[in-house]
């Protein structure tokens, strides 16, 4: 499996959740759309750890021991930060979406304009 | 040849399944194809030797925020409107393929240097090595080389938490 289809699987996926952030009305919708970017980031991540040669790496053909290690995995490393990060989002943001439905009656992003006023 | 085939099918699984979150009426309809999307992804990572990162998947992203998602679609009483697109479509579907289309071309103009091509044969062995036995490797990096974002990340999750408190609380006169 070569790096490039999953680079563009992992495309696919971010701009059809860019789409769903910039047309849906619901804020829980717009929510979905924003994990699924998170989701084709996580693909892109792991692929490029998981097939491409760092820099540092390529300076250095011959090293084992560690710097392997930390050179090859450095990707997930950023993956679990991703998913850490995304899971805090979600339960802030529809933390959000509850207060603003109870102050506000509804959850459409269009009418919660207070701001714009 | 096996890993071909479900490459393949999760890819186009995945991205139907993303298509169907955006596109179906239903919102609840919408957040169980989003699980499928998720499902889709843990598999995905499972063909890339993440096992380890595929079971976080499942447990964080198909297990608790899609709970998360679904308890506030039921919550918000919304959901008889439906999946709603907005005025801007035109401008964002321009805007989304512009992006997704640059990305798709960087991905496929770039010389990507592989692992295969660039390693000498005893650190690709280490590499494989690596790659079996992920965990233990994470847990180091994690608490080594990458302890003060792992520490700062500690930090957003229970701020969140107090804030997911503090924002939904009923408020007694």
């Amino acid at each position: 499996m070569m790096p490039e289809r999953l680079l563009v699987l992992s495309a696919v996926l971010f701009s059809i959740g860019l789409y769903g952030v910039l047309t849906r009305r619901n804020a829980v919708s717009v929510l979905m759309a924003i994990e699924i970017m998170f989701n084709g980031v996580i693909i892109a991540a792991i692929a490029v750890s998981r097939y491409v040669a760092p820099a540092a790496l390529r300076a250095n053909p011959a090293a084992t021991g560690d710097a392997v290690v930390q050179m090859v995995l450095t990707g997930q490393v950023f993956a679990i930060f991703i998913i850490t990060v995304a899971a805090a989002e979600v339960a802030l943001g529809l933390a959000i979406v509850i207060a603003v439905y109870r102050a506000r009656g509804t959850v459409d992003v269009t009418e919660v304009n207070l701001l714009r006023r | 040849m096996v890993q071909e085939m479900f490459f393949w099918l999760l890819a186009a699984v995945s991205v139907a399944s993303a298509l169907a979150v955006i596109r179906l009426h239903d919102l609840f309809r919408a957040a169980l194809m989003l699980v499928v999307t998720f499902f889709t992804v843990a598999g995905l990572l499972i063909l890339l030797n993440a096992e380890f990162l595929a079971v976080v998947q499942v447990l964080i992203y198909a297990g608790a925020i899609s709970v998360l998602i679904i308890f506030a679609v039921l919550l918000t009483r919304d959901v008889e409107k439906g999946n709603r697109p907005n005025r801007l479509r035109v401008p964002a579907l321009l805007a989304s393929g512009l992006i997704g289309v640059f990305l798709v071309f960087v991905a496929l103009q770039k010389e990507w240097p592989l692992l295969e091509d660039v390693l000498s044969k005893d650190s690709l062995a280490r590499a494989e090595e690596v790659f079996t036995t992920t965990p233990q490797w994470l847990a180091g990096l994690l608490l080594r080389e990458w302890v003060l974002p792992f520490e700062v990340a500690s930090v957003l999750l229970l701020a969140a938490i107090l804030g997911a408190i503090v924002l939904v609380r009923e408020r007694h006169p």
